[in-house]
């Protein structure tokens, strides 16, 4: 394993390529983590460098693509030209039950699809038309929100006003939301204003309304899982079968009602703090709502979190945990057995979004693997502090890397595998690396809770185990 | 059931386990989501003239549109040229967007930068991150040539590329005789095929500018269009070469978007060499495989290189025929007995399996381009389309759409749905029930909810591996669109006749 001394060298020579001002600006994202530190040292939610390859995505896709979009009986309009409707329709995997076009919406485009004249003319009245069009062909819908595109915040449109006159004109629900592409450094901004509009439009409307069902004290909410091939269902299963009442899931595979009622829950239980933390504070705020981070990835951080999670509670769930971890540990033994001999010392270097960078370390140790790198698209201070709590001494840290950037890195460490997205994939895959990616879970998954980490570990199995890899070579060329 | 360690389930059979069931029992108690029955009659209403009417009556919403905005096509021209780096001046969400896209489509990697524009640029434009931008892509990703389109913000602020990218150079950027040519492509006009024509027409104006000749080069340029077959652009290579045409191909994306797997990630593979796209201006004709990807290009090359061009489209045997004949005619060599003998085997292939085909009802959407071809083609099959639908519409194109229908006995029963989507398509296949529908990825969901058999051509396919790969142009091409839709209908007749003692009487093994 490299040393801290050895990583400071690679960083100084991968940086050494830049035009010296963009030199400056990177060197600051850059660093190695030293054990004992109380952060990674490096700086993060700055903007991205222009003219280089970032894998950031912007506001829009914070709201639409994370926050907003999984919430499936709600119609969420990508207010302004097509293009950004299009490229997140159905990108992200977020499972949901219900009967799509008629009660539920997630894997359907509903766009203003602006032209020219829109831009011109503004384009509030075609909202408020279009608005009566879904609710006359849409009926069951739940709710509308308005996704705002750059266009939008730039030709001054006035979203609200429509939004506050439709939502009494349908009697529904109707959430402006300010996420122009062109907001902030990252998505992550999206998941702030995505977050205010919910405190703003669902909760401070919602405090008169009546709910039909009685609080229990064993009410929980999952805050920050987006379902992706069903990890808060792994979650959720885990929690009902401590003994707790899951009321509300966000926001994959949730509802407005369900949003709605969170306010009313005993704990907030939080997955994805990058994405949802605002809204958490708010609730610890406003309604006296605390609320827990939780790792639900290897077996574990889900114990930990399970017995954690307890502790909130009284002894009915503290035994309730006792008895889950118990009943899956057979499991996980098994899973550990059959997998770790093949995947034992082999070395990933990760790069994701909001918490993965961090959270699924764990599930990697328990597997025997190392990570020897890891870093956040668009992580804040706070994750970088959170992420000391999970990496080793030496670990090469790398904020919003540049594509250049992180085939140097790859290339001068060598890990066995690389963890990150799409856009990254067939990059290393050309290397004759193993690779998974870790927003989509490779179109499989869960890998959330233990049926998920059985998942995981045949997908890093069949992934650093494959045949495939030893081809690439042509026997005369070898 | 917990996981099995021998047998793990992972989505597809995971949560069809009972406690996953009850879960999802469970969980409706606090969604608020309508009662079954009332979802059941609202799902029927949906399928009914009467809420076809009030869905074709809409004038605002647009619902599962059939097109993207045009950077997407502007950046996928640019990487047909050799060593070029698409640069898109705006937000760098959208970059994110089209690369995934495209990755996802290809399963291949896509590279392109943005100048990653942000409040500031919104109030200050955007030079600042032009200047600095091409300083970094150039340093860094060394191209041969950086190809800069627009998107939506820069374009509302009004951000002037020519002048941007001049200031760039004066500021050192880049050196004043790197190449640069540029488009704009507004998300709010056109759709992904006008960006494609758009940044065709920047990238050759810039390259081509000063290098008229006296005289031609002998050669013949081709210009693909929006296109997304590798297999069409190895084949149309393939022909040309068969005929002896010295081709130049604008843009070649073969190799970028199919590059082999030897252990070394290469940023720019093959493409159009700068010199000889530089040198097409001294063609002697261009012959463009779709006209609405090229139309503003094609102008261009009339007016500017005093050129002719024409557009033809290899599609099934009449437009492989005519593609070839035309090429005979401009080289003077004759067509091989190669491409005869190909033809008669795609011939061939038409007569085995036309009795399964003739008179099969169709709907079909996509660019207008790709409809156009495969109407030619499912005409001449004895395939009779009814819904023809096409989101990224112009008048021109529902005229030639109509022409070609009523040429043909055919195509009596057509309907061109012109600007509509596919939530309308969703409508007319309730109502006006086919017998199949081709179209891309997204048509899944119209398979779900209607239950017509889906045939995938088109762009993206995203959820089927490796269909990208093959021709669907030249006599190649139409065995493999003939393979495709055939065993899509036997494959469907089978699923219609398997229930044991019940509908399997016709489940035949001999077709």
């Amino acid at each position: 394993m490299a040393t801290v001394e050895d990583n400071k060298q690679l960083i100084q020579e991968v940086l050494e390529t830049y035009p010296e001002k963009a030199q400056k600006k990177r060197k600051q994202h850059l660093n190695v983590y030293e054990e004992g530190k109380s952060d990674c040292g490096v700086k993060s939610n700055k903007k991205s460098l222009p003219g280089v390859m970032t894998t950031r995505g912007c506001a829009y896709a914070g709201s639409k693509g994370v926050v907003w979009g999984p919430v499936k009986d709600m119609v969420h309009i990508s207010h302004g030209p097509v293009g950004c409707g299009y490229y997140s329709w159905s990108g992200r995997r977020n499972y949901y039950i219900g009967t799509t076009g008629i009660d539920t919406f997630g894997t359907m485009q509903f766009t203003s699809d602006f032209q020219e004249r829109d831009i011109v003319f503004g384009g509030d009245k075609k909202l408020t038309k279009l608005i009566h069009e879904i609710e006359e062909l849409f009926p069951l819908n739940n709710g509308i929100s308005i996704q705002s595109e750059c266009p939008i915040g730039l030709i001054g449109d006035d979203i609200e006003a429509v939004a506050r006159k439709t939502s009494k004109e349908i009697g529904k629900t109707v959430v402006p939301v300010r996420c122009e592409g062109f907001r902030g450094v990252s998505q992550s901004l999206g998941h702030h204003i995505a977050n205010d509009s919910i405190r703003d439009w669902v909760f401070d409307k919602a405090d008169n309304e009546e709910s039909d069902w009685e609080s229990t004290p064993y009410d929980v909410a999952i805050i920050g899982d987006y379902n992706i091939g069903g990890d808060a269902w792994s979650s959720r299963i885990l929690l009902e079968e401590m003994g707790l009442r899951v009321v509300a899931q966000w926001s994959g595979d949730g509802t407005l009602e369900e949003m709605k009622n969170t306010p009313k829950v005993k704990l907030n239980l939080v997955h994805c703090y990058r994405s949802m933390n605002y809204i958490s504070r708010h609730m610890e705020e406003k309604y006296g709502v605390p609320w827990h981070e939780y790792n639900f990835f290897g077996p574990t951080k889900i114990a930990e979190s399970l017995r954690a999670i307890a502790e909130f509670f009284d002894d009915t769930i503290k035994e309730g945990a006792e008895r889950v971890i118990a009943k899956y540990k057979a499991d996980a033994e098994a899973v550990i057995a059959k997998y770790r001999p093949r995947l034992e010392g082999k070395k990933v270097m990760m790069m994701v979004g909001g918490l993965r960078p961090r959270h699924v370390v764990p599930a990697f140790y328990d597997l025997g693997m190392e990570v020897i790198g890891t870093g956040y698209e668009f992580g804040h201070g706070d994750d970088y502090k959170r992420t000391t709590n999970y990496v080793e001494d030496a670990t090469l840290i790398y904020d919003d890397v540049t594509g250049y950037e992180f085939e140097k890195f790859v290339e001068a460490l060598k890990p066995d595998l690389v963890a990150s997205g799409i856009k990254e994939k067939y990059v290393f895959q050309k290397m004759a690396l193993p690779f998974r990616q870790m927003h989509s879970w490779d179109y499989s998954g869960p890998y959330h809770g233990y049926d998920g980490f059985a998942i995981f570990a045949r997908d890093m199995d069949l992934a650093l185990n494959s045949p495939t890899w030893d081809l690439i070579k042509a026997p005369w060329k070898k | 059931m917990a996981q099995n360690v021998d047998n793990i389930q992972d989505h597809a059979t995971l949560f069809q386990q009972p406690e996953y069931q009850e879960l999802f029992q469970n969980k409706r108690e606090f969604e608020g989501l309508p009662p079954n029955e009332e979802v059941q009659k609202a799902a029927d209403w949906t399928k009914t003239w009467e809420y076809r009417e009030k869905n074709f009556a809409r004038e605002a919403l647009t619902v599962n549109p059939a097109k993207a905005c045009q950077p997407l096509g502007a950046i996928l021209a640019a990487v047909g040229f050799e060593g070029t780096l698409p640069f898109v001046h705006g937000s760098q969400g959208c970059v994110a967007y089209f690369r995934s896209h495209f990755t996802r489509h290809f399963k291949e990697p896509f590279s392109a930068v943005s100048s990653s524009m942000t409040e500031d640029a919104a109030v200050f434009g955007g030079l600042k991150n032009m200047i600095d931008g091409l300083a970094n892509a150039y340093t860094l990703y060394n191209p041969k040539m950086i190809a800069v389109c627009t998107t939506c913000m820069a374009e509302v602020i009004g951000d002037d590329l020519g002048a941007f990218i001049g200031n760039s150079k004066n500021e050192g950027s880049i050196p004043q005789d790197f190449p640069v040519p540029f488009a704009h492509t507004p998300s709010f006009v056109g759709s992904h095929i006008t960006g494609y024509d758009n940044m065709m027409k920047g990238i050759l104006t810039n390259l081509t500018e000063g290098k008229k000749k006296e005289t031609t080069n002998g050669k013949i340029n081709f210009i693909p269009g929006f296109e997304t077959y590798i297999g069409n652009l190895r084949e149309l290579k393939r022909l040309t070469s068969l005929l002896g045409v010295d081709a130049t191909v604008l843009a070649d994306n073969e190799d970028y978007l199919d590059s082999p797997n030897d252990g070394e990630f290469k940023m720019y593979q093959g493409g159009t060499p700068l010199e000889a796209a530089a040198d097409a201006i001294n063609a002697e004709q261009t012959i463009a495989l779709q006209a609405y990807s090229t139309t503003k290009t094609r102008e261009y090359i009339e007016n500017q290189w005093k050129q002719g061009t024409s557009v033809i489209r290899p599609w099934g045997i009449k437009g492989t025929d005519d593609f070839l004949v035309a090429l005979s005619q401009a080289t003077g060599n004759p067509i091989p007995p190669e491409l005869e003998k190909e033809r008669g085997r795609a011939v061939d292939a038409i007569t085995d399996t036309q009795a399964w085909v003739h008179g099969k009802k169709a709907a079909l959407y996509g660019d207008p381009d790709l409809v156009l071809g495969l109407l030619q083609f499912l005409l001449e099959i004895g395939v009779e389309p009814v819904h023809v639908l096409v989101s990224n519409s112009n008048p021109k194109f529902e005229q030639e759409a109509k022409a070609l229908l009523e040429s043909s006995p055919f195509g009596q029963e057509a309907t061109v749905w012109g600007g509509k989507d596919l939530w309308h398509m969703r409508s007319l296949l309730f109502t006006e029930p086919v017998d199949f529908l081709i179209g891309n990825s997204y048509g899944k969901y119209l398979w779900r909810d209607t239950g017509t058999p889906l045939i995938r051509i088109g762009y993206p396919i995203f959820d089927r591996h490796h269909l990208h790969r093959y021709a669907t142009i030249g006599y190649s091409g139409a065995i493999n669109l003939l393979n495709w839709i055939a065993n899509g209908i036997l494959d469907e007749l089978d699923r219609n006749t398997i229930v044991p003692s019940k509908t399997d009487i016709s489940y035949d093994l001999i077709r």
